[in-house]
């Protein structure tokens, strides 16, 4: 579904995603590891089209987001790191829009937004203004942007990021749910979020893949039985990076 | 299609906000004022709105226009919905097409409102209608313009407050190339063909026939054209900051 084939990105002299390669099936949710600067984000929004890749390709559901952006993006459900919304909107009047956006109209587009209000939990929200909203909130708000069209790939940029322990419980059963019929890449950096919800997980160092093979098989590569141990050994911190 | 649904977002958004409202009423009390004030729209017992009316609208736009357009791409990069925006099924020109067009609509039902000088002329004299009309469709290709810019600017910053003091920076200098005073004394320092140059850049010289009843096709395709160049300047920008 995913097919990530040698992604480069280049910002002036930085390479910020080297020559990455992998895919997620149909049925996978791929944990997407890294300290913050590896690159997670960067790879993310090339596999949307929203950057341009210096070189490579990414195929969704075997559309190039090179060649085809516009086929390819109808394809994908996509959460932005810090869950941007247009803060003069009420929840409904938003994911109406995107709904519209995404060429959904009449009772379809209705029952799409219905739909995504009622997975994300957003009831009792869902005809207040987005600035008055809590940033658990918010964030399921953009969530179920992602979900409108019933997208067969989701991407996930730190989908449980700032949502206390209740929230977080939540989006991990819902991701593990949605992942049963979809394929799913997210990051994270909590890494008990892997063994709790990915079926495989890539570790990222500085734009290159340092790690990869489901939660089990990555105990193990760890010697100790610890993730933490593993990610720690794997990828360089900043203070070194600096020095 | 994406454009009429961004078109639609925009225009709410605008009247969602006081935004419109207080630019709207300012104009309306700028252009009635100035018209009976300075414009010496009674004592001049001119039955048209040549000098007295429309002859103040490039000088409101140069500061009110920027005020209407600044929002449309800083908040959009400030807020970080750009990422939405551009991961949408939707080419960056719909957006932009959407986003104009919508700001134009503000200034468009201002020009509307101003309908009351309109028949105050009808009811004192016999003025030529067809005139008056040729200098709403000058001024709102004026306003049209001054946006244009304004939307090229806001793709360059995510903060609104630099866009406004830039557009206005622009406007102005359009505004006064071509006015007679400035080009009088600009023509003493500097040589004719600098002078010529200058005042080609400037509003006045296409404004003022339009102004006068003059519906001349040159001075319409300089507008349109000037406005499409920024357009199009707002889209290489924005392509430009994603790669």
């Amino acid at each position: 579904m995913i097919e990530v084939e040698s992604l480069t990105k280049q910002f002036g002299t930085k390479i910020a995603v080297n020559n990455l390669s992998f895919t997620v099936q149909k049925g996978e949710v791929l944990g997407f590891l890294g300290p913050n600067g590896a690159g997670k984000s960067t790879t993310m929004r090339m596999i949307t089209g929203f950057f341009p890749p210096s070189s490579g390709d990414a195929k969704v559901c075997g559309i190039s987001i090179v060649e085809n952006p516009a086929a390819a993006k109808t394809k994908i459900g996509y959460l932005p790191e810090s869950a941007p919304l247009y803060n003069d909107m009420t929840v409904t009047g938003f994911l109406k829009f995107c709904a519209s956006i995404r060429g959904l109209s009449g009772s379809a587009k209705n029952d799409a937004v219905e739909r995504a209000i009622e997975t994300c939990f957003l009831n009792s929200v869902a005809l207040q203004s987005i600035d008055t909203l809590s940033k658990g909130y918010r964030h399921r708000t953009c969530l179920a942007q992602a979900l409108l069209h019933d997208p067969e790939v989701l991407i996930l940029d730190e989908p449980t990021d700032g949502l206390d322990p209740n929230q977080k419980y939540e989006v991990r059963q819902l991701i593990k749910r949605l992942g049963k019929t979809k394929a799913i890449l997210f990051s994270t950096h909590i890494l008990e979020e892997v063994e709790a919800s990915c079926t495989r997980a890539v570790i990222v160092d500085r734009g290159v893949i340092v790690a990869d093979g489901t939660p089990a098989e990555l105990l193990e590569q760890s010697g100790t039985g610890s993730l933490t141990d593993l990610f720690r050994a794997v990828t360089s911190s900043d203070t070194e990076a600096a020095a | 299609m994406s454009s009429c649904t961004i078109y639609k977002r925009e225009l709410s958004s605008y009247f969602s906000q006081p935004t419109a409202y207080a630019i709207i009423v300012i104009f309306l009390l700028l252009s009635t004022g100035l018209s009976f004030s300075f414009g010496k729209f009674m004592t001049i017992g001119d039955a048209s709105l040549e000098w007295s009316f429309f002859f103040w609208h490039p000088w409101i736009y140069m500061l009110l226009a920027p005020a209407v357009g600044m929002r449309l791409w800083a908040d959009e990069q400030r807020t970080g919905t750009i990422e939405l925006l551009g991961t949408f099924p939707v080419s960056t020109w719909s957006a932009i097409v959407g986003k104009f067009f919508a700001a134009a609509t503000v200034w468009l039902l201002a020009l509307i409102l101003t309908f009351p000088i309109m028949l105050t002329v009808n009811y004192l004299g016999e003025p030529d209608n067809g005139a008056i009309l040729a200098g709403y469709l000058g001024s709102f290709l004026v306003c049209c313009t001054f946006l244009a810019i304004t939307m090229l600017v806001s793709a360059c910053t995510r903060d609104q407050v630099v866009c406004l003091i830039v557009s206005v920076a622009i406007c102005v200098t359009m505004v006064l190339c071509g006015y007679d005073d400035f080009t009088r004394e600009f023509g003493k320092a500097a040589s004719p063909a600098i002078v010529e140059a200058v005042i080609s850049m400037g509003v006045w010289n296409h404004f003022s026939s339009l102004n006068r009843g003059l519906f001349r096709l040159q001075d319409v395709v300089w507008f349109v054209t000037f406005i499409f160049a920024c357009l199009l300047g707002t889209s290489a920008i924005l392509s430009a900051k994603r790669s």
